[in-house]
């Protein structure tokens, strides 16, 4: 064991200094939630932050990052105007049930703090919840993921407040999906927030996880979100990713799946400086299925990195993974699946694909498509390409008499189309493939609004193409 | 009482495996004492008459290596190495005679027989006293003339040294520093012998090296070094290993293979490793970590590794391909078995660093037993790598519940015009398979025979033909009573 100090750089100096202070202020509360920290802090004090020297991410370098003491605390704001005047979402036609979150604080008037339905369904402040529905939270809450995981949860335990926490009772099916937005509006902080999401037996349920910026202003966002799925529960999530290129993001998703459950998660990244996914699937019961799937358009001097660690911990589950890619500039991206199959696992069947565009000679792509299996009766393979848009396809539309631009253009559509056709709900798909569109042509720029405020597409999707000469 | 037993026990396994593997264990005479620091590597080195500078190079190796520590990273458990524990140097075993092939092991002869190997060499391979020796003598000393007459150097590393010391230094260590990893900064401080060929310009080795190789019985030392320099236009083809059971002594073994390719020239490298697996509770077997590179230093130059692992408790093994020549191309055809507790970690590294390089990796896993069998791969396009290509496909198979079989690609790409695919499945043998074989009276033993056969096919097809037979046989031997 290396006895190297693992505090150096200025963002850990400024963490240790205030998670001391906090447990410090603790001490005298004792409960199970002191215990968490103490332990939580105990691991950052061994590890830091993750730094290249971790095989697992020895190709996202977040250093230069580390050098800017971000905050971790926040001043939770009043709530005086609607999410609406401050940050407009508006997808055309598309309804949802929004909350959100503002600098690591759920935001919303006091009386919809914690809302919860008729039909038992419950959505609202973590913070509140914890202190109104205890017996969830002793139940679930850093269940999957335990605080001395990596030294990701062990910071995100230390400085996490709130988050938003939603519960789905046995047999609820919600057809209304839950949007959540994330926003920061104060430069030079560091967001930890936790969510926890509970579907009971036979639930289903949509969520809209976006991550927004709304200025140009520097931060670093450490978003954990635990999920569990009950049996035959079904989930879809999908998660857009459209913040500015100031601002770090580091998403990990624990998910821990019950005989029969579904789970469809969609990762749409768009734009980010360094945004790194983490998505960690448990498939502890019979018959659990889960469809991975992921698009990232990056470009500048942008960084995606997606973890995705699938367990098949069962036999007779089933699970998917495509993840595709188009880099542009100098950006840079980084795929690292690991299947992992276990040994009692049998009929397992797994699969995983990563498919990389590089359109510049300065992007760069890793791949690591792992299998470790120790169970017989199964099927898994991966595949992983990188490589550039096909010339015979170039050369076939031109001919056609389609200008190279639009030629290239087509291509890269329908390219990122295989992951976002997945999108179920019609109105999200058109808005995500218009944004394809813009972000492909280089008009989407981060925003001053959401990713989802696109309002309706100004046109129809369209290549002023002659479809009749092909 | 109870000691007593022990005790006899112990010397039993001690006299028994004594005449197992026929050796003498006359250590004593010329041997350097346990352990290693500075003086046990001068000793080897003065024994060995090396001149100063290569004293220097092992001394340098020596404290980088003290610096290092051993890497964990591959998917191997083993019982910490004790590197005090062990003698780096005796002089050159001898095998005790024996007198006919009656007083050998049976159970290696039966294995002989299984590979057909001709009765002269079965004999020479278990170190028999054979009257014909005067005849692999002229064999070889014909295969001396050959050789010399078009140029070509091949000989032992040690006489190398003596010999052409000029062509040694300059190429030594050129591909395989020994900064390079753990075990090549310890093989550079400690080796042994090993060989060293060198094929001028413009000259086709006449003979598949290989040949010369196995009537010369394999030195496979402790610490084994290999450099083979292939000068502008040359080719040549060259086998390493046995298809025979070699049943060595040592526990731990670190070679160092290195491959300088220049403009135009070509090498083959083959390896079948049959080593000394341990038993099928997992004792004993040799550790075989290993570091294999080849360097295409010229244009249009080409490298192929095809190996066969087949052997050892633990195999650390990555044959690499550095395609710096413009149009260079690197190609790696592994079949790695693993049966009962053998864990093997092997794979390649593909480093494009020139234009239009291209790659291809086809790697067939097959674990059986309670064994685990990994595959990890490096594909690295450089930036100036344009039209950079590479293929990769590792399928891996399973038989039975017990074992595992893992893939680790790593694929970097930093150059818009290359193209890198990789492919990977695992399966098991299909029950339908299995069934159409055996309704046509064919035994499950034979049927997964042939059908492991098939499924290695591709990678044997790139054997030299004599040895592809064997290997065919050996596949299956390694599997005998892995169906269950």
């Amino acid at each position: 064991m290396k006895s190297k100090n693992k505090i150096i750089t200025p963002l850990e100096k400024e963490l240790l200094k205030v998670a001391e202070a906090k447990v410090l202020s603790l001490e005298k509360k004792s409960g199970s939630d002191f215990e968490e920290l103490h332990k939580a802090l105990k691991v950052f004090k061994e590890k830091g932050l993750p730094d290249k020297n971790l095989e697992k991410w020895r190709n996202t370098d977040l250093f230069e990052w580390y050098q800017k003491p971000f905050s971790p605390v926040a001043e939770k704001e009043k709530f005086t105007k609607e999410v609406d005047d401050i940050f407009q979402c508006t997808v055309q036609g598309f309804d949802s049930n929004v909350v959100s979150i503002l600098n690591g604080h759920y935001y919303s008037p006091e009386r919809t703090t914690l809302q919860s339905f008729k039909n038992g369904l419950i959505i609202g402040s973590l913070a509140k919840a914890k202190t109104q529905y205890p017996q969830y939270f002793k139940k679930y809450y850093n269940k999957i993921a335990p605080v001395d995981t990596n030294e990701i949860t062990a910071v995100n335990t230390l400085f996490a407040e709130d988050g938003v926490f939603i519960y789905v009772p046995d047999g609820v099916e919600v057809e209304l999906p839950v949007q959540l937005i994330k926003l920061v509006n104060k430069r030079g902080l560091m967001l930890n927030t936790h969510n926890l999401i509970v579907l009971g037996k036979n639930s289903s349920f949509t969520f809209l996880h976006c991550d927004d910026s709304i200025n140009h202003d520097d931060s670093f966002i450490n978003t954990l979100t635990e999920v569990h799925l009950g049996e035959n529960a079904s989930l879809d999530l999908y998660k857009l990713q459209n913040i500015n290129d100031e601002t770090v993001l580091l998403n990990s998703s624990f998910f821990s799946m019950e005989r029969n459950s579904r789970l469809k998660v969609n990762v749409l990244t768009f734009n980010g400086g360094s945004i790194r996914n983490e998505l960690h699937v448990n498939l502890n019961g019979e018959g659990a299925e889960a469809d991975l799937s992921g698009l990232y358009l990056m470009d500048k001097k942008q960084h995606i990195d997606n973890q995705v660690y699938v367990n098949h911990n069962a036999p007779h589950c089933n699970s998917n993974e495509v993840f595709k890619g188009i880099l542009d500039e100098e950006a840079s991206a980084v795929f690292n699946g690991y299947i992992f199959v276990e040994r009692d696992a049998q009929k397992t069947n797994a699969f995983q694909r990563n498919n990389n565009i590089l359109m510049t000679s300065t992007a760069k792509v890793n791949t690591m498509p792992f299998l470790e299996i120790y169970a017989d009766d199964v099927q898994c393979s991966h595949g992983a390409t990188v490589g550039q848009l096909d010339n015979e396809a170039m050369f076939y539309l031109m001919q056609r008499g389609i200008p190279f631009e639009d030629a290239r253009m087509l291509l890269m559509f329908a390219f990122a189309a295989e992951i976002t056709d997945d999108i179920k709900i019609e109105t999200l798909k058109t808005n995500i493939d218009d944004m394809v569109k813009k972000r492909l042509r280089g008009e989407l720029s981060i925003c001053d609004r959401c990713v989802l405020h696109c309002t309706t597409p100004d046109k129809p999707i369209e290549f002023e193409i002659d479809l009749s000469k092909i | 009482m109870e000691d007593k037993l022990s005790q006899n026990k112990v010397l039993e396994e001690v006299t028994g495996s004594d005449y197992k593997y026929g050796f003498v264990s006359d250590i004593e005479n010329d041997a350097a004492p346990v352990g290693l620091n500075e003086d046990t590597i001068r000793l080897i080195s003065a024994k060995k008459e090396e001149p100063e500078w290569l004293l220097e190079f092992r001394l340098k190796a020596y404290r980088h290596w003290l610096k290092l520590e051993e890497p964990d990273w591959a998917l191997i458990h083993h019982p910490p190495i004790n590197y005090q524990d062990i003698i780096y140097y005796s002089a050159p075993k001898k095998k005790k005679e024996l007198a006919s092939l009656d007083e050998v092991d049976p159970e290696l002869l039966d294995t002989f027989n299984k590979l057909g190997i001709p009765l002269e060499e079965q004999k020479v391979l278990a170190g028999v006293a054979v009257d014909a020796v005067i005849d692999s003598v002229s064999v070889k000393t014909t295969f001396k003339d050959t050789l010399s007459k078009h140029g070509i150097i091949f000989s032992s590393f040690s006489d190398a040294v003596k010999d052409h010391p000029n062509l040694v230094k300059k190429y030594l260590a050129s591909v395989v520093p020994y900064t390079d990893n753990y075990f090549a900064a310890l093989n550079s401080a400690v080796f042994s012998d090993g060989s060293f060929v060198y094929i001028p310009k413009g000259v086709r080795c006449p003979i598949e090296l290989s040949t010369y190789f196995r009537i010369n019985a394999a030195n496979t030392g402790q610490f084994e070094r290999t450099l083979i320099v292939a000068d502008d236009d040359a080719y040549v083809s060259y086998l390493e290993g046995c298809t025979a059971p070699m049943r060595d002594e040592n526990q731990l073994h670190a070679a160092i293979v290195e491959i300088v390719v220049m403009n135009n020239a070509e090498v083959k490298y083959s390896t079948v490793q049959n080593w000394y697996p341990g038993d099928k509770e997992g004792r004993g077997g040799i550790y075989n970590f290993v570091t294999k590179r080849a360097a295409c230093k010229g244009v249009n130059s080409k490298v192929s590794w095809t190996q066969v692992e087949t052997g050892s408790a633990i195999t650390w093994k990555y044959p690499s391909c550095v395609l710096m020549g413009d149009n260079s191309v690197g190609e790696f055809y592994s079949v790695a078995v693993t049966n009962n507790h053998q864990q093997a970690d092997t794979g390649t590294k593909m480093i494009h660093l020139g234009k239009n390089t291209k790659s291809t990796i086809i790697s067939k896993g097959i674990s059986a037993g309670k064994s685990n069998n990994s595959y990890r791969g490096l594909v690295r396009v450089s930036k100036k790598a344009d039209g950079a290509r590479n293929y990769s496909q590792c399928d891996s198979l399973l038989l039975g519940d017990k074992c595992g079989a893992h893939t680790f690609p790593y694929i970097q790409t930093a150059n818009d015009s290359a193209i890198v695919e990789h492919e990977a499945t695992t399966s098991k043998i299909s029950d339908e398979q299995l069934f159409y074989c055996q309704q046509r009276g064919i035994e499950t033993e034979k049927a997964i025979g042939l059908i492991v056969n098939g499924y290695a096919k591709e990678v044997l097809n790139k054997l030299p033909m004599e040895f592809a037979v064997e290997a065919q046989k050996l596949l299956a031997i390694t599997l005998e009573g892995s169906v269950g």
